[in-house]
């Protein structure tokens, strides 16, 4: 490793982290003024880039020079700051006083919807861009060709740094804007109108999302991927920054930079767990990132399982939809039990993460990685051990439990939308793992060939089996939750400050929480491994984590129900919706944003609220 | 002359909990009207409640001889109405200039506008920290910014909640003077306020409200004739 080497590294480090500093910046300053983490954001990228994907070329066909193309750039970006402006009028503005979780939800459906539009508009194949005007040679830096395009990247990110600093210091509008960050309501008290300022920042952070994809083109093609991944990395440099901070971000998207230009050297393929592992090491030391602060975090928004008295009403309505359910496979539909088994599986899931969200108030936003780790507990017990299913399924729980274990260990510090950035972060990093470390986990392609033994091996057996494992499991939960520690997890969520004043270690209790959420979700996992006969890296994965939420969202967050009624509806109308349309994502996007708008109870949680508005 | 801000029955609640029964009460221009009431009598909601911050219903809510219910809380500001919250409510990581900017707002009429010059000799302290952060400040210059603060938005009535709480002595004087100052440039203030010998001293009329509801209303002169109801509301 001689000295130029290091010096490209290096160079080359800094060009992703002015890359990414500039979108993470646009993410930073939407949520200090709106307390909004947009999840669109990544998307916003997206669209940036196939915007200037497409537009630039057309332009530079005009007038071939470079003022075409950086025109081109920026109009791009300013496209993208026009759909931030849509996304804060039709939705935004209606959700900022709404739980944190809501928030999350719908701006999550912004994502899905603009994945299906992008395609449409876009079409589905990969868009490079061209490469820069009068940036195309290489230059020479210390014996070593570096493309020239990155040093242009590296200067980017300290002068839009430099550009909102002057903006947010020497502008009415920026000082509005970190007035509005501090105490909105004041604001407004002084004459000034909110909407317009919250209008505007979304303007200027889409702006940033927009430059950021935009400036991308010549270095990597326009592709559908782009959101998840550029909004993993954003959360990573917004929260070790310091959410809110626009200095912290820099900072954070330097040492990020740093750490995955030289990371490469030591892990190859394991970039991301790097800069995961980062994330741990900052909020475990700094529980805010960098430059956050504490009390922005406070807003105590949760939203949960007030009190409930078990009826008999509810226990007989329980005996009978269960033994409804173990009536079914009389019916000899083979295609209704399967889906039947999918079912109970992702109820038996969305029930695990009601224990974390409804009971204790941790909004967990990557519960895929306790499914998925029960998934591939029992995968990897029959691949490498080969295990039968009886083993292979507890295999997949302690698996599961152990990764909860580790996993809560660093979230219960955290809180709010810490909280759920770090539980993301933990899945993304367990994602990355399955998918790069392909030698044991069958990378992208997965592990196949995980059949059930010869007993369960029937599709009624099976569905029997999964029927007993899933009611037992969620007896059990169900019992935890009326039992004292479900008292002192719901006490801990509505006030914590209150609950450690009476002695209750609220970090033990919550990691507790985790490890049987995460070992719920884990026997969900590996039944789900059985019944589909193999797993992949997307059992990990954002939409996974996102499947649960809205589950428990459709089916209402403050009740027991719920999540297994949210899982039997989804499931159906994923089924009957999936086959006559190309635009699924569109339709469940739209559907998590209209629910959130008017149906924020659920449908269990609205059946019982107009019962007792009648009482 | 029809009054500046006219409250007739308003009422509030939070929650379910009704703090507020139809309070009525009237602020003519210039006028200083004291707003008195022990703990937690509703003062503060009342001023909350017109301008918007809680929500409140009322048989007549005006200002200028507008209508100001359910405007939106930055409408209400904009038509010249200024508020200066009990906890102050500093930006704390502006600084004091900053603060300032933030309260600006154009001229209105034909007064001469409120600027920092103005503004600075009237509270000569706040000069001397201009570049100083909020949040580095004791609680009676941040008290002056505040409602230096509001007077940037050159305001016709101004609610001000217990400016004299939690301050040193030679402060209250400055906020009696500031009061004045506003007064004699014909801005109204309608002021809440628990230390009655403060609010004695400036007010031409006073309201004293009680558990939510108003118990007398007429000028100072006349409360402070009446020993039976001040040592009844008031204790003193
Ligand atoms: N956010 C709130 N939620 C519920 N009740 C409230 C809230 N704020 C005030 N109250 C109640 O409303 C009543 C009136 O409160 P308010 O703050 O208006 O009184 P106040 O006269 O300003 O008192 P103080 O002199 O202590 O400032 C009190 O009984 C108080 O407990
Ligand atoms: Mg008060």
């Amino acid at each position: 490793m001689d000295l130029s080497f290091v010096a490209i590294q290096a160079l080359s480090g800094l060009a992703s982290a002015s890359s990414l500093f500039i979108t993470a910046c646009g993410l930073t300053l939407v949520f200090g003024v709106t307390r909004i983490v947009n999840f669109a954001h990544g998307s916003l990228y997206m669209v940036g880039a196939f915007t200037a994907a497409t537009l630039v070329p057309w332009l530079l066909e005009f007038s071939f020079g470079p003022v075409s193309f950086w025109a081109g750039i920026l109009l791009s970006a300013m496209i993208v700051g026009l759909l931030g402006v849509v996304i804060e009028v039709l939705l935004l503005r209606r959700i900022y006083g709404a739980p944190e979780l809501f928030q999350l939800l719908a701006t999550f459906g912004v994502v899905l919807v603009l994945q299906d539009l992008v395609v449409q508009v876009f079409g589905p194949q990969d868009i490079l861009g061209p490469r820069a005007p009068g940036l195309r040679a290489p230059v020479e830096i210390l014996g070593r060709r570096f493309p020239s395009y990155e040093l242009v990247l590296i200067a980017a990110g300290p002068v839009v740094l430099g550009a909102v600093w002057w903006l947010l210091r020497r502008t009415r509008f920026g000082i509005l804007v970190r007035a509005a960050t501090q105490d909105r309501d004041m604001v407004a008290a002084l004459g000034v109108n909110q909407a317009l300022l919250f209008t505007g920042t979304l303007f200027l952070g889409a702006f940033l999302a927009g430059l950021g994809g935009a400036l991308q083109i010549p270095r990597v093609a326009a592709n559908t991927g782009m959101d998840l991944s550029i909004i993993a990395e954003c959360f990573v440099v917004t929260v070790v920054g310091g959410m809110g901070s626009v200095p912290g971000a820099f900072l954070a998207a330097l040492i990020i930079g740093q750490l995955q230009a030289f990371g490469i050297l030591i892990f190859p393929k394991s970039t991301l767990i790097v800069v995961f592992l980062l994330m741990a090491l900052v909020l475990a030391v700094r529980p805010s990132g960098f430059f956050g602060r504490p009390e922005i975090l406070a807003s105590g928004h949760a939203v949960g399982i007030v009190s409930r008295r078990p009826t008999p009403y509810g226990r007989m309505l329980a005996a009978i939809v269960l033994a409804c359910l173990a009536a079914l496979p009389l019916l000899g539909d083979a295609y209704l039990l399967k889906v039947a088994t999918e079912i109970l599986v992702f109820a038996l899931f969305a029930f695990s993460l009601q224990l974390l969200i409804g009971v204790g108030g941790l909004v967990s936003f990557g519960h895929a990685a306790f499914f998925g780790l029960g998934a591939y507990g029992s995968a990897l017990a029959v691949r490498w051990l080969g295990a039968p299913m009886e083993a292979a399924l507890p295999a997949g729980l302690v698996l599961s439990g152990l990764g909860a274990a580790l996993i809560g260990a660093f979230v219960v510090r955290l809180s709010g939308i810490y909280l759920a950035m770090m539980t993301l972060a933990a899945a993304q990093i367990l994602y990355a793992v399955a998918f790069q470390w392909v030698e044991v986990t069958g990378g992208d392609n997965g592990i196949v060939g995980i059949w059930p033994s010869a007993w369960a091996a029937p599709r009624d057996a099976y569905y029997w089996l999964t029927l007993i494992l899933t009611a037992a499991t969620v007896f059990v939960l169900t019992r935890v939750i009326d039992s004292p520690f479900g008292y002192t997890l719901r006490a801990a969520r509505d006030s914590e400050s209150r609950a450690e004043a009476i002695g209750i270690a609220v970090r033990q209790q919550r990691w507790l929480a985790f490890v049987l959420a995460g070992a719920a979700a884990g026997i969900a996992g590996s039944l789900y491994a059985f019944s589909r006969g193999s797993v992949d890296p997307s059992l990990l994965g954002i939409p996974t984590s996102v499947d649960a939420l809205t589950m428990l969202l459709l089916g209402g967050i403050q009740t027991i129900a719920g999540p297994l009624v949210g899982s039997a509806v989804l499931h159906t109308m994923r089924d009957q919706v999936m086959p006559v349309t190309a635009l699924w994502r569109l339709v469940l996007g739209s559907s998590i944003i209209a629910m959130v708008l008017i149906f924020p109870r659920g449908l269990v949680g609205t059946i019982r609220y107009w019962r007792e508005d009648r009482a | 002359m029809s009054p500046l801000l006219d409250v007739h029955e308003l009422s509030a609640s939070y929650g379910r909990a009704q703090v507020l029964f139809d309070i009525s009460l009237q602020v003519q221009p210039g006028e200083v009207v004291a707003l008195i009431g022990r703990n937690g009598a509703g003062k503060t909601t009342t001023l909350k409640a017109i301008m918007g911050l809680v929500s409140a219903r009322a048989d007549r809510l005006t200002f200028k001889g507008q209508s100001i219910v359910g405007r939106p809380t930055y409408g209400i500001a904009r038509l010249g109405l200024g508020y200066v919250p009990e906890d102050r409510r500093i930006f704390t990581d502006l600084t004091v200039a900053e603060n300032l900017e933030v309260g600006r707002q154009a001229q209105r009429g034909g007064r001469s506008p409120w600027d920092l010059t103005r503004l600075f000799a009237l509270f000569p302290n706040l000069a001397e920290m201009r570049g100083r952060r909020g949040g580095h400040m004791s609680g009676g210059e941040q008290q002056m910014l505040a409602i230096a603060r509001t007077l940037m938005g050159n305001p016709e009535a101004i609610l001000l909640d217990e400016p004299s709480e939690g301050i040193a002595p030679v402060i209250v004087q400055t906020m009696a003077q500031a009061v004045r100052a506003m007064k004699a440039e014909g801005v109204a203030v309608l002021l809440s306020e628990q230390n009655w010998a403060f609010a004695a001293a400036i007010a031409d009329r006073t309201c004293v409200i009680e558990r939510g509801s108003v118990r007398f209303q007429g000028t100072t002169a006349d409360f402070l004739k009446d020993e039976a109801l001040r040592t009844e509301t008031l204790g003193v």
